[in-house]
């Protein structure tokens, strides 16, 4: 049997075998398949061949258990299911399906242990299987690290074709011919004299039997959907107005909700005065939370302007109130702090005689997708539904079920499309109080919607940081760098404190994308500080690469210069890694490097590793009267396999649109303990004029498949530095750039 | 108070001062106009009085004085309008949350201005935030529903 085959026989030995109850604990146990979730709510005459695709009276569905927040993951879920299973994408619909153990993310596993992603050595690769492991145990359904295509590639095509497999097999033994005899094609088992039997016809016999996991995939070269352009499966609801997301859940006897927090996050409420808002039109209720107050209406906007006359006395933030005092807290870690971790020491950078100093700062900054933060609960008798869009539904879940008392398995978290997230939804506080809310209020459902200005000044941010190094050049070429890093610990903040799953060891998002860089560097460090605790922090698109990038790329670029040398021609000379060395070929190919520019144009590149994928890219601005403008982006990405190529496109050009709005714009700044910055006037990232031309290339030049949604956001923002440097003659040494340069 | 929403004449009984973006959301039911921002800086919200694109949430709904369109009146999957038609030939949505206001902005600008340069579309563009970063495929739709709209 080959890997398919074990995939095959490892993940989905269930159908009807008989699964044992009861709980086991060790290494045993997370050897054993999880339970097919779909096996509790069939009827007669359903079919759950696989956890992901379930064929009723209704149809096909394909269930894609990773969140949608725009991404397109839905589609590219389903496209490889649908490749191997013989179904097109306009006969099926995708469902996230419920929570469950048997949806774990694999691919987490990847980013977590201790050795580069371009190590695929045998310790590397038996260290992911023993985290792995562990994250199967816990049975991490998680979307996020760009892990969903690494994660479903082989999956989701061995689901497709186990399902294929065994519909065929119903159909021999509806038909009486052998499965040699057999062909599928277009959702239907084709007998040789043409005659079709859907998939439909065949699922309640397909129940019957045990599902045939003995399977091979097809080989690149026979695909029909993947690597071509496909029509994302939510493309038509979404270009005629017709997409719903979780805000715009509507039901009989629904109650509009909103909510005020202290916007000293995780500070109290000292006390309030209600009298106002509890007689305005449309209030039912005002309902203390935790840390702030919600209003019941009939209506949103009547709900918002209650919970905006509400008159209320804060307590103060546990946390520094200014922002100048969160800095100092940083500047202090890399003065006398304990080190988190130095997971690269390579030569002897103490002998060296460091030439180069730099201080890089990253600021705080809000995910701020679209859609606000919003969710639906309806508290029953020993039943708790919730509907929301969120990358964490098991959590969720295990959080509701504590709260309310219900039993998880009675705890339903219906997954809805998202509005964006970049890593906010990560965080189910908004469930947490409308659950709270609903508790008040049994048997109706409650859907609160945060306003813009709470979900600002709620959101828990990407960490700043603080970079210090030095470096050293001799005969035109790098030869040394010492970096060091403060920062917060997202691992502390989210994932410890608010979901209860604290680790040990140090913080590998404090020195991502810094230490795993495939250079040669002879004398090369890497050592990353952990503050104490300040402001809740979170994951935010490309997390730790996101402010690390910029630091790495804009002090090599540093060193470069220094050394008088190009700086593509230099990291070509450093590159150990051989994809990589191809992508820097390809931007300079692409861009002309090296060709003359024109008058007041200027150039810089830069690279970055991270979540596996190694991205390249090229810009070119103009230094204008009236200040820089952005032209034009090359970009080159390597992610083995191109998927879903329109797709591929659009999230390369989001990422760095995303990258260069941040890095130019943005802030989230502290004073008396808030945010300063209420709604997009004041932290919009980019707009359509100062968008410049970006040009993709997806590169195909290795055999393991990685993830697109967050590799193209580290390298844009020390390109722009470099180019910034190339044409003023002064280098930006913290984000946002608009602090220092003026922008068209 | 009478108000005219894709074709359809709707009774309400809100406050004046009620913008019309959640008359149309809580009070009829239409979700295709969508609560991004609150204050007019983000164009989620965008709907058409009288085939002037404006931002529902900045409209208090007794300033209402025509018929209204929102992205569900300006064409439906079965009958797209082009700038609809457009929006799905290159595939620009990424989360989509976003694209409805900004193909009712994008309608407005081709029914006064059929070829539009660059410049307009950025003059007339940039008032509606997309955070996934779709600007390269809102430019590029835009003039292709300009071409189709000459075309017809």
């Amino acid at each position: 049997m080959g890997r398919a085959g074990t995939i095959a026989r490892r993940t989905f030995m269930v159908g009807s075998v008989a699964i044992l109850g009861g709980v086991a604990f060790g290494y045993y146990q997370y050897k054993r398949p999880a339970k097919n979730p779909l096996l509790d709510g069939l009827a007669e005459g359903e079919a759950a061949l696989t956890p992901y695709v379930l064929i009723n009276a209704e149809g096909i569905t394909l269930i894609t258990p990773r969140a949608d927040m725009g991404q397109g993951v839905y589609s590219v879920q389903a496209a490889l299911i649908a490749e191997e299973l013989d179904v097109e994408l306009d006969q099926i619909r995708v469902d996230p399906g419920p929570p469950s153990k048997a949806y774990y993310n694999t691919a987490l596993a990847n980013d977590a242990v201790p050795f580069p992603s371009t190590n695929q050595g045998a310790a590397a690769n038996a260290m992911r299987g023993t985290v792995d492991a562990v994250m199967k145990f816990m049975g991490m359904q998680l979307t996020g690290g760009s892990t969903t295509v690494p994660d479903g590639y082989e999956k989701l095509r061995v689901a497709g074709a186990v399902a294929r497999e065994t519909l065929k097999a119903a159909a021999a033994q509806q038909s009486g011919l052998a499965v040699t005899q057999l062909k599928t094609e277009r959702g239907a088992v084709v007998l040789p004299d043409g005659k079709r039997l859907p998939y439909q016809a065949l699922a309640a016999t397909a129940a019957q039997i045990d599902p045939i996991t003995d399977v091979t995939l097809r080989p690149t070269t026979q695909w029909r959907l993947l690597g071509k352009p496909m029509q994302r499966v939510d493309m038509v609801a979404k270009s005629t107005g017709r997409q719903t997301y979780g805000i715009d859940t509507r039901m009989d006897g629904m109650v509009h909700a909103a909510i005020r927090l202290n916007p000293r996050k995780g500070g109290e409420v000292v006390g309030f005065d209600a009298t106002t808002a509890e007689t305005m039109r449309g209030v039912r209720h005002i309902i203390p939370v935790t840390g702030g107050l919600g209003v019941i209406a009939d209506n949103t906007w009547r709900a918002f302007q209650a919970a905006d006359a509400i008159e209320i006395e804060w307590g103060p933030a546990p946390y520094p109130a200014t922002q100048d005092e969160h800095w100092q807290v940083l500047a202090d870690t890399l003065e006398t702090g304990n080190q988190d971790s130095q997971p690269r020491d390579d030569g002897d950078v103490d002998g060296v005689s460091m030439t180069v100093e730099a201080e890089y700062r990253a600021p705080y900054l809000a995910h701020a997708p679209l859609e606000p933060l919003n969710a639906t609960v309806l508290v029953g008798e020993n039943r708790v539904d919730v509907w929301t869009g969120n990358q964490i539904p098991r959590m969720t879940q295990a959080s509701v079920a504590d709260m309310t008392g219900v039993p998880v398995e009675n705890v339903h978290v219906h997954i809805l499309m998202m509005g964006g997230s970049f890593g906010h939804r990560l965080e189910d506080e908004v469930v947490k109080r409308c659950t709270e809310l609903a508790m008040a209020l049994p048997g109706t459902p409650v859907k609160l919607t945060y306003k813009r200005e709470e979900d600002t000044a709620q959101d828990y941010t990407r960490p700043i940081a603080m970079m210090r190094a030095r470096g050293a050049v001799e005969d035109g070429k790098v030869v040394a760098m010492d970096i060091r890093v403060a920062c917060p610990s997202i691992l502390d903040s989210q994932m410890g404190e608010r979901q209860g799953f604290g680790l040990p060891g140090p913080d590998s998002t404090i020195t991502q994308a810094l230490w795993d860089q495939p250079y040669a560097i002879p004398h090369y460090r890497v050592t990353g500080y952990r503050t104490p605790k300040l402001g809740p922090v979170s994951s935010w698109r490309s997390v730790g690469a996101s402010q690390n990038g910029f630091f790495h790329e804009n002090f090599l670029n540093a060193l470069i210069h220094e050394a008088r040398a190009d700086p593509i021609e230099e990291r070509l000379r450093l590159m150990t890694d051989a994809p990589s060395r191809k992508l820097l070929e390809t931007v300079a190919e692409m861009s002309g490097w090296g060709g003359s520019l024109g008058p007041g144009k200027a150039r810089g590149v830069a690279f970055s590793l991270s979540f596996g994928t190694p991205v390249a890219e090229v810009i070119e601005i103009t230094n204008t009267e009236d200040g820089i403008k952005l032209d034009k982006v090359w970009v080159a990405a390597e992610v083995g396999r191109v998927v879903d190529p329109v797709n591929f496109e659009n999230l390369v050009q989001g990422g760095v649109i995303w990258a260069l709005g941040h890095a130019i714009n943005s802030q989230i700044t502290y004073a008396d303990g808030k945010a300063e910055q209420e709604n997009f006037f004041d932290f919009e990232g980019l707009r359509n004029y100062q968008t410049p031309e970006i040009i993709v290339r997806g590169l195909e030049n290795r055999d393991r498949v990685t993830g697109i949604g967050e590799p193209p956001v580290p390298p844009a923002a020390p390109a722009l530095a470099e180019a910034i440097f190339q044409a003023t003659g002064e280098r930006p040494t913290e984000m946002p750039f608009a602090n220092s340069f003026t922008f068209v | 108070m009478q108000l005219t929403v894709n074709g359809t004449v709707h009774d309400v009984d809100v406050e004046d001062d009620m913008p019309l973006l959640w008359v149309l959301r809580d009070e009829i039911g239409l979700n295709g106009p969508k609560y991004g921002c609150g204050v007019a800086a983000c164009g989620a919200c965008t709907v058409h009085i009288n085939g002037v694109a404006v931002r529902s949430c900045q409209t208090f709904v007794s300033d209402v004085d025509g018929p209204v369109t929102t992205i569900e009146g300006l064409g439906t999957p079965d009958e797209m309008h082009a700038v609809q038609a457009a929006w799905l030939e290159h595939q620009v949505a990424q989360c989509g949350y976003c694209q409805g206001g900004q193909m009712m902005q994008a309608a407005e600008l081709l029914s006064h201005t059929p070829e539009p340069s660059d410049v307009d579309i950025d003059e007339a563009m940039s008032g509606n935030l997309c955070r996934c970063g779709t600007y390269p495929r809102i430019r590029a739709a835009v003039k292709t529903a300009a071409k189709t709209l000459q075309g017809t």
